[in-house]
């Protein structure tokens, strides 16, 4: 999957990335909205799905080598995150669906990662 | 003499600002050519305890050194330090402030997820003097 499927899939709204980021393949994802539990499991995700919507969102992705981040349910980034995201060339996209709808969608599409540990 | 040592002065009254410090030392790791995996857990460690010095400490120093074989973290604050360093390390113990929790940090896994990423580590507490860390990710 790539991150051009993640915006199609989710019917999301690009806020910021550069058109060349959307070939990136991703396959694995995260849904939280504590970071914490984000940077407990290290395990290649590309995606990180949040309702969360604070600077330090961008900075958990950004040390877990993440390339794009969701917005569920229509939430929106401000400028100052908007504008850390583009200095970390990160994708950031809002979606209007819940949390969970969401990680449904991309789950049944086919971005399931490898769960030898769920 | 390290190979290089960073060093960085955390703010501790602006939490939008916390990480900084970890990221800018991410990116000076990453020109250096060092492992990304290893970076990535330098990464992790460090910015979980610059969270730590915000919540909890009002800021404080962080130096980085890099040897050949291995990068050392050490994490100075001032703070009201910690009273019962084995209940800190444990997941999930958090004292923590509701407002950090709607941040979304504070659930008690700071200390523990730098023990995880670092291949060594030890706290030098004193309650009402300070805190300092030491982390180490070997190379």
């Amino acid at each position: 999957m790539t991150v051009r499927d993640v915006i199609r899939i989710l019917d999301a709204k690009v806020i910021c990335g550069d058109e060349s980021l959307f070939d990136v393949e991703v396959s694995d994802a995260c849904g939280s909205d504590m970071m914490s539990d984000v940077l407990a499991f290290v395990k290649n995700q590309a995606v990180l799905l949040t309702g969360l919507v604070n600077v330090q969102v961008i900075r958990t992705a950004d040390m877990m080598d993440m390339v794009c981040i969701v917005f569920v349910r229509g939430k929106m980034p401000d400028e100052d995150m908007i504008a850390v995201a583009k200095r970390k060339d990160m994708v950031l996209l809002a979606t209007p669906h819940r949390m969970y709808t969401a990680c449904g969608l991309l789950w049944q599409n086919g971005l399931k990662g490898e769960h030898k540990d769920a | 003499m390290s190979m290089l040592n960073l060093t960085y002065e955390v703010d501790g009254d602006d939490f939008t600002r916390a990480g900084e410090a970890s990221s800018a030392v991410k990116k000076r790791l990453r020109s250096l050519g060092i492992p990304p995996e290893a970076i990535r857990k330098v990464a992790i460690a460090l910015y979980e305890g610059e969270i730590n010095m915000v919540i909890h400490a009002n800021g404080g120093t962080i130096d980085v050194a890099v040897d050949p074989d291995k990068i050392t973290m050490t994490l100075k604050d001032t703070g009201k330090g910690i009273a019962d360093i084995k209940k800190a390390m444990q997941e999930g113990y958090s004292t923590a402030p509701d407002e950090v929790r709607n941040l979304g940090f504070g659930a008690g896994m700071g200390l523990p997820n730098m023990k995880k990423y670092s291949d060594h580590m030890e706290i030098d507490s004193t309650v009402g003097v300070g805190t300092t860390v030491y982390m180490e990710v070997y190379l």
